[in-house]
C-alpha cells in the first residue's frame, strides 16, 4: 500500500474510533480510550529504537515525563495550546534522546539498556529538586471546563492523542519501508557486519533515539492536562516502562502492527482490570505477560500467526540464526 | 570551620561502611553481569525479596536476620538455579539474550516488586536486633552499630567469595566458563552447570545483601529500584567481575553518596551513583581497574 493511502485509511480509521467515542457518549471511553492511545504511542516509538534496531529502552518513561515536564514548565510561564505544548514537549525529548544516544549509544546492548534505567534516576532526582515545576510535591494544571466545538476538554484531549497515534503510526510505518529502516535492521542482525559494510550504525542510531525519544515526549506532553496534578513518581511510573516494553514484545517486533496489537490488547485489558480487579493486580498480569510471551512466544502475537499461517518459518523473523558450537543441545 | 571538618570525616567514614554494604549487594551482580555476562537487572528484586523473608523470619520466630538470610540461602541458590536453567532454556540457546533475556528480567523484576506490594503493602517494615540503636563513639566518629555490623559481614561476604572464585575448582572454572567457553568442554566439565552454580551463588548473596539492607534501613517494595543503578554504577566502575575492584568502587560511591547528602541533602543522592554511571560509560567503559 503507498503512503499517502496508508495515512488516508489511519484517518478514516482514526474517525471512525473518534466518531464511535462520541456516539457512546460516556465521558469515560474518553478517558480509558486515551490511555490506550498514549500506550500505542509509547510502544510505536519504543519499537523504533527497540524492535527496529534492537536497543533495549528501559528508561521510557523518562523521555515520557520530559514531555510531561515541559508541558508544565511552559503552561507556567505561559499557558499556550496542547498542539503547540506536543511540539515543545517532543522537542525537548527528543533533545534528551539525542543527548542520551550521544553518550552511550558506543556502548553495546546492555550497556545502553542499564544507561537509560540510569537516566530515569537522573531526570527524576533533577526535577525533584526543580521547585518551579513543583519539585517533589507535585504541580497543579487547571484545565478549562470545555472547550468550543467538541463539549467536555477529554474529548479534545482524546482528539490529540488519536492524531498523535496517527501520527506515530505512520511515522514508524514509514521508516520501515526506507532506506533508514533496512540500515536499522542491519544494526538489529549484526551491528559490526553493518559497519563493516559501510552502513553509519551510529549516526542511524541517533537518529533512532532522537525520533524515538520525541514520539515519547509527544505523548506525554499532554499528561499534565489529563491528571491535573504532577507528580515526579506518577510521571517516572515503572507502569510506563514496562508497558512500553511489554506492549511491542506482545505484539511482535518486526513491523507497526506489533506494538499496535500488543498496546490495544494490553491497554484495554488493564483498563478493564482497574476497574474490575485492582490496579496493582492488572501491574501483575502485564508482569506475567511479559515474562510468557518472551519464553513462550518470542515474536510474539504476529509471530504466533505467522507460524499458524505457515508463511514463513519462525526463525526467519528474528532475522538471526544464532550458531554455536559451545552450547550442548543446541539444534541450529 | 572544625564542625564542617567533623562532618566530613563523619560523612568518610559512614561513607566508607555503607560502601562495604553496597559491595555486598554488587557481589551477585559482579558474578552474573560480570563473569557470567547475564544482565540480571532483577537482582535488587531479589535482594528486597531477601529483605522480606528476613523480616518474616525475625518477626515471627525474632532469630536475627542475617542468621535468618544465611539458613535461606539454599533457597535462593535454588531458586537462582532454577531461573538460570528457564533462562538458559529460552534464551542462551536459541542466541536471543540480547532483547527478550533483558525484558525477561525486566519482567521478573516488577512481578516481584509488584507480588511484594500486593502481599505486604507499601508501609516500610523494619527489623529488630540487639545491634540496631546503639552507636559507638570514637572521638568526633559516630559509628552506628547497624551499620557496623553489616559492613564487617559484607567484608566477610567478599573475601569467602574472593576465597571461593580463586582457590576451588568450581570457582576456577566459573572464572574460567567466562574465558572460554569451548575450552572448558575439552577439559570434560559442563559449561551450562558450571554457569548454574555460579548464578545460584549470585542469587545466594542477595539473601544476605537484603538481610543488611533491611538492617540498615527500613524497607518497601520499591527500595530496590534505587538500587538497579548503584549496582550496576559499582559493578562497571569496578571493572567488571573483579571482586576487589567491586569493593573499591563500593566504597567510592559510598564517600561520593555520603558527602553529596551531607553537604547538598539527600534528596540529590541518588543522582550521584547514576550520573557516575553514565559518565563511566561514556568516559572508560572498561571501569577503574578494568582487566
Amino acid at each position: 500500500m503507498r503512503s499517502d493511502l496508508f495515512l488516508l485509511v489511519c484517518l478514516a480509521v482514526a474517525g471512525i474510533v473518534f466518531a464511535a467515542a462520541f456516539a457512546l457518549g460516556n465521558d469515560y471511553y474518553f478517558f480509558a480510550g486515551y490511555v490506550v492511545l498514549q500506550y500505542v504511542v509509547l510502544a510505536t516509538a519504543w519499537n523504533i529504537l527497540g524492535g527496529y534496531c534492537g536497543y533495549v529502552n528501559f528508561g521510557s518513561a523518562a523521555f515520557f515525563a520530559v514531555g510531561a515536564y515541559s508541558a508544565v514548565a511552559v503552561h507556567r510561564f505561559h499557558p499556550l495550546p496542547i498542539p503547540v505544548l506536543v511540539l515543545i514537549g517532543g522537542a525537548a525529548s527528543g533533545i534528551v534522546g539525542f543527548a542520551m544516544g550521544y553518550l552511550t549509544l558506543r556502548l553495546r546492548g546492555a550497556f545502553f539498556a542499564i544507561a537509560t534505567l540510569a537516566l530515569a534516576v537522573v531526570l527524576q532526582t533533577l526535577v525533584v529538586n526543580w521547585d518551579y515545576v513543583g519539585g517533589s510535591r507535585g504541580a497543579y494544571i487547571v484545565r478549562p471546563e470545555a472547550i468550543a466545538p467538541f463539549g467536555s476538554y477529554i474529548r479534545y484531549l482524546f482528539l490529540v492523542m488519536l492524531l498523535l497515534a496517527v501520527g506515530a503510526i505512520f511515522a514508524a510505518r514509514l521508516i520501515e519501508r526506507s532506506r533508514l529502516g533496512y540500515g536499522f535492521a542491519t544494526i538489529r542482525d549484526d551491528e559490526l557486519a553493518a559497519e563493516a559494510s559501510g552502513v553509519p550504525t551510529l549516526r542511524l542510531k541517533l537518529i533512532a533515539t532522537t525520533i524515538s525519544g520525541a514520539l515519547m515526549g509527544m505523548a506525554g506532553a499532554p499528561l499534565p492536562y489529563y491528571i491535573g496534578f504532577l507528580q515526579p513518581s506518577s510521571a517516572f511510573g515503572l507502569d510506563y516502562a514496562v508497558n512500553s516494553i511489554a506492549m511491542p514484545l506482545i505484539g511482535g517486533t518486526t513491523s507497526w502492527v506489533g506494538p499496535l496489537i500488543g498496546a490495544v490488547l494490553l491497554g484495554s485489558l488493564q483498563q478493564i482490570a482497574t476497574v474490575t480487579i485492582s490496579s496493582a493486580v492488572n501491574l501483575l498480569i502485564v508482569g506475567f505477560l511479559l515474562v510468557g510471551f518472551v519464553i513462550v512466544a518470542p515474536n510474539g502475537i504476529i509471530g504466533l500467526v505467522h507460524k499458524y499461517l505457515r508463511h514463513q518459518p519462525d526463525d526467519e523473523l528474528v532475522g538471526r540464526r544464532h550458531v554455536s558450537i559451545d552450547t550442548p543441545g543446541s539444534t541450529t | 570551620m572544625i564542625f564542617s571538618f567533623d562532618l566530613l570525616i563523619n560523612a568518610l567514614v559512614s561513607g566508607v561502611l555503607i560502601g562495604a554494604f553496597y559491595a555486598a549487594v554488587t557481589a551477585g551482580v559482579s558474578l552474573s553481569f560480570g563473569i557470567l555476562d547475564i544482565v540480571n537487572i532483577a537482582h535488587p528484586a531479589f535482594i528486597i525479596l531477601g529483605s522480606y523473608i528476613a523480616y518474616i523470619i525475625n518477626a515471627r520466630l525474632g532469630l536475627d536476620p542475617i542468621v535468618a538470610s544465611i539458613i535461606v540461602m539454599p533457597a535462593f541458590y535454588a531458586l537462582g538455579a532454577g531461573i538460570y536453567q528457564i533462562y538458559y532454556a529460552s534464551f542462551e540457546k536459541r542466541g536471543q539474550e540480547s532483547l527478550r533475556g533483558l525484558a525477561f528480567f525486566f519482567g521478573l523484576l516488577f512481578i516481584t516488586e509488584v507480588s511484594l506490594v500486593l502481599y505486604f503493602g507499601v508501609d516500610y517494615r523494619y527489623v529488630e536486633a540487639p545491634y540496631i540503636g546503639p552507636t559507638l563513639h570514637l572521638g568526633a566518629i559516630d559509628i552506628p552499630l547497624r551499620i557496623l555490623v553489616p559492613c564487617v559481614v559484607s567484608l566477610l561476604l567478599i573475601g569467602a567469595l574472593q576465597l571461593l572464585l580463586t582457590r576451588t575448582f568450581i570457582g576456577r572454572a566459573i572464572m574460567a566458563v567466562a574465558q572460554d567457553q569451548l575450552a572448558l568442554k575439552l577439559m570434560g566439565v559442563d559449561p551450562i552447570r558450571i554457569k548454574r552454580i555460579a548464578f545460584g551463588i549470585s542469587i545466594a548473596t542477595a539473601s544476605l545483601a537484603g538481610a543488611f539492607l533491611i538492617i540498615i534501613q527500613p524497607v518497601e517494595p520499591s527500595v530496590g529500584r534505587e538500587y538497579i543503578g548503584r549496582v550496576f554504577a559499582i559493578c562497571v566502575l569496578g571493572g567488571m567481575g573483579s571482586l576487589p575492584g567491586t569493593l573499591v568502587a563500593a566504597m567510592l560511591i559510598g564517600i561520593v553518596e555520603s558527602i553529596t547528602s551531607t553537604f547538598y541533602g539527600p534528596s540529590w543522592a541518588p543522582a550521584v551513583s547514576f550520573g557516575f554511571l553514565l559518565l563511566t560509560l561514556a568516559v572508560r567503559p572498561a571501569g577503574l581497574l578494568g582487566r
